[in-house]
């Protein structure tokens, strides 16, 4: 054994591969993305990026039931489009152990929602295990694989943000359980599920639940910590660690299984303390279930317990809602401006939405780093849904009547598109949509920091590969007008979008540049002539951090940041924008 | 024996390292033999936008994240994320600030006026000032600014020179060692002992 420093993420991935998983799959999602990076980076294994996470259940179901131990990886949102295949999963059981890691974003620091996974166990009937820090990842995943082939069933590994991108101590060990692959036996009353055999599965799923609400009951995953019986905390996950830092005296029954609950185990821990209390992020899981049983946590959300219903905890939250006093903190500086995530400089979606602009296009939007296309000054996207939605909502709005006076479109990155765009346009092609369709296709899923993709041409493990020829499936669709831009020819990308909106019929655009963080080597800065600037403020509409408004109201170019993508001198009316020196020799520091 | 926990807080803006700086400061305490915990955001934060990074250590630390009144140090790498972060800040904590402003987009554009009065409300709470970007194009490369607000931290805590070295030379790029090493040493002498700031 040896001890490192592990995110919640890399330990879960260690975890996997201690246990003896052979193959990964997942598709990128802030905060769950390292987990399946850094398997793929083990000895020994298989991972692959997979184009959505219901494909990458799949795939993980037939490396189970094929005898492989299977680790899948996604964000919470990711679980609903995987949510077909899991709830008859649980019925079917497994082959090897198969364990799905999903992280939730309490906060929602990069999500479009808050949902709960826990509620999935209930929901589907699989178990969910819910680790309190890194150590813990890594134990328990290595625990979920051990319970999925016990208990013949898919296991949930449950994390948050704080948790996946939270670093701490680990014990690791070299050893690896064998990844021999089990031997393959027939068993269509257990794979196929037709009414009949899915009958038969759904009682053994419930004779499989009554055991394994046995085994919680006595598992080391749960721990009760008897102190001061005045409090008793009901709680999970990383919000364990806040109780501990805030009521260090609290009696606490810690959950590292939140489903199925261990019944009698809560019941008599609730018997042993004056006060029960449950402390919770997202929805009230537990506190709900307590209630269920009988039991009678102090309300959450409201008075005396003041635990907010929405967003994360901290240990001063909870030591407040339990009326500790809060610490001496210095003033606040008021008037600070907020610090919203742009595009980088060079970004290509900047030239894309500066097209779509130019013709008031209504943009549904999608999830990727254009998403921040909907803020000032590009302010060119009109809705953000879920993954695929703009494409599907574009012919909506369509259909709505929407389209007579601004032209509708829909924009959508290159790997949203693979995840679940195609279907959108396959409707739209189908049923005789006129809608334009911009596929930015920056080469990169690049918001979760840069997966390999099916359009990217390169697996997850780094094999070259066969990359989707973008204008050939829209074509093979049914879609007639189907045409390719450079987004930083600004005048080409406007043309084209002009030329689009105006066609009676369906078209896709594919605007095609590499993502500004993807080129290497920069090209050299720009630099404003304060002579030519007229402070006209056609650059700084583009909304390029690295171009700002001086006192003069000419504009600055900042050549630290600059990558000298040259957007800023197409829209220069005046030649006032050239090329410069690096930055330190110029003093641009 | 119980130490007690010590807090840093690492403020700035996306792409300015300060994950990378947390990394180290958090693996340098794991070297000393320290329980070590280390929160930072990813994703859509990181394009730019105000990115907070936590490390705590201490003989056995339960959360990763902090609360307001609770950081023993702020090492901010801009002003503006400085004063937005004060709060965190103990009263008697140490304010390390780089003296330089990354304006946001609101006011790039000319939407917001330039916050008024920042320097002035950082001078009063009695932040450290440095200018990191110029002494890392002392050191090599503007990119090492990161690693001169560590050097300036690492004369706040007790972690052995060496160790610091070590730590960087294993975790930065290995093209970038020697300015990164010449980085921390002109951080740690801009913060002379006592915390008391030469530039």
């Amino acid at each position: 054994m040896s001890s490192t420093l592990l995110s919640g993420n890399e330990a879960v991935a260690r975890g996997a591969w201690e246990a003896g998983a052979s193959v990964g799959i997942g598709y990128p999602g802030t905060p769950s993305t390292q987990a399946l990076e850094v398997f793929a980076r083990m000895e020994g294994v298989y991972a692959e990026w997979a184009p959505n996470e219901k494909v990458a259940l799949e795939v993980a179901a037939g490396a189970s039931m094929g005898g492989a131990r299977a680790f899948v990886t996604m964000k919470h949102v990711g679980m609903n489009v995987a949510a077909d295949p899991l709830f008859t999963l649980a019925y079917t059981g497994v082959g090897a152990g198969l364990v799905v890691f999903v992280a939730d974003d309490p906060g929602m620091h990069s999500s479009q929602n808050e949902q709960d996974s826990r509620n999935w166990g209930p929901f589907a009937r699989v178990p969910v295990l819910e680790p309190a820090d890194s150590s813990e990842a890594r134990e328990f995943t290595r625990a979920a694989f051990e319970m999925s082939e016990h208990f013949d069933i898919p296991v949930i590994v449950r994390s948050t943000t704080r948790l996946s991108h939270s670093k701490g101590v680990v014990e690791v060990t070299r050893d690896r359980i064998s990844t021999e692959p089990r031997e393959y036996l027939k068993d269509i009353g257990k794979w196929v599920m037709m009414p009949a055999m899915a009958r038969a599965r759904r009682r053994s799923l419930d004779e499989r639940l009554r055991q394994m609400s046995e085994f919680v009951e006595d598992s080391q995953l749960n721990r009760i910590e008897m102190r001061d019986s005045t409090l008793g905390i009901v709680t999970s996950g990383v919000c364990y660690q806040y109780v501990r830092e805030a009521l260090p005296d609290a009696s606490v029954f810690k959950l590292g299984i939140s489903f199925p609950l261990p019944e009698e185990a809560l019941a008599a821990f609730a018997a042993q303390v004056d006060r029960l209390v449950v402390v919770e992020e997202a929805d009230a899981y537990l506190a709900s279930h307590l209630r269920s049983l009988g039991l009678d946590p102090e309300p959450v959300g409201l008075q005396p317990v003041g635990l907010p219903a929405a967003g994360e905890l901290s240990p001063g939250i909870i030591a407040r809602a339990l009326g500790a006093e809060a610490p001496a903190t210095r003033d606040s500086v008021s008037g600070l401006p907020p610090r919203p995530p742009l595009m980088c400089p060079g970004c290509p979606h900047r030239g894309a939405y500066n097209a779509l602009r130019k013709v008031k296009a209504i943009v549904t939007g999608d999830i990727g780093c254009y998403t921040l296309g909907a803020l000032a000054p590009l302010a060119s996207m009109d809705s953000c849904v879920c993954m695929g939605a703009s494409v599907g909502m574009a012919h909506g709005m369509r259909l709505a009547g929407q389209g007579s006076d601004r032209p509708v479109a829909a924009v959508i990155g290159d790997s949203t598109f693979a995840h679940s765009g195609v279907t959108g346009l396959i409707d739209l092609a189908y049923n005789g949509s006129d809608a334009l369709v911009c596929i930015l296709d920056n080469r990169i899923t690049a918001m979760t920091g840069h997966q390999q993709n099916p359009v990217s041409g390169m697996t997850l493990q780094g094999r070259p590969t066969t990359e989707i020829d973008l204008e050939a499936l829209c074509r093979s669709v049914g879609v007639r007008r189907v045409r390719t831009v450079d987004p930083h020819d600004l005048a080409a990308a406007e043309q084209a979008v002009r030329e689009e909106v105006a066609a009676d019929e369906l078209s896709v655009i594919i605007f095609r540049a590499p993502c500004a963080l993807l080129i290497k080597e920069k090209e050299q800065p720009y630099a404003v002539d304060e002579e030519s600037c007229t402070a006209c403020g056609l650059c700084i509409r583009l909304g390029c951090p690295a171009i700002s408004t001086g006192e003069d109201g000419k504009a600055r170019i900042d050549a630290m940041i600059c990558v000298g993508c040259g957007d800023c001198v197409q829209v220069c009316r005046f030649s006032a924008i050239e090329l410069t020196g690096p930055a330190c020799d110029i003093g641009g520091v | 024996m119980t130490l007690p926990t010590v807090t840093v807080m690492l403020a700035g803006v996306g792409g300015q390292g300060t994950i990378l700086a947390a990394d180290v400061l958090a693996k340098t305490a794991v070297a000393a033999g320290l329980d070590v915990k280390l929160s930072e955001v990813h994703g859509m934060a990181q394009r730019g936008g105000s990115v907070d990074t936590v490390v705590r250590f201490g003989h056995s630390v339960a959360s990763p994240i902090t609360d307001h009144g609770c950081a023993d140090h702020l090492v901010a790498f801009e002003m503006i994320e400085a004063a937005r972060q004060l709060p965190f800040v103990k009263p008697g904590g140490r304010l390390l600030v780089n003296s330089r402003t990354i304006d946001p987009l609101p006011v790039l554009i000319g939407d917001l006026a330039p916050p008024t009065g920042v320097e002035e409300a950082l001078v009063a709470e009695g932040a450290i000032f440095i200018d990191a970007e110029e002494l890392a194009c002392e050191a090599g490369s503007p990119k090492s600014a990161n690693i001169v607000l560590l050097g300036a931290l690492s004369t706040g805590l007790e972690f052995p020179l060496d160790l610091w070295m070590e730590v960087i030379g294993g975790r930065v790029p290995p093209a970038t060692v020697e300015f990164n090493l010449r980085a921390f040493e002109l951080g740690r002498r801009a913060c002379g002992e006592g915390g008391a700031c030469l530039v």
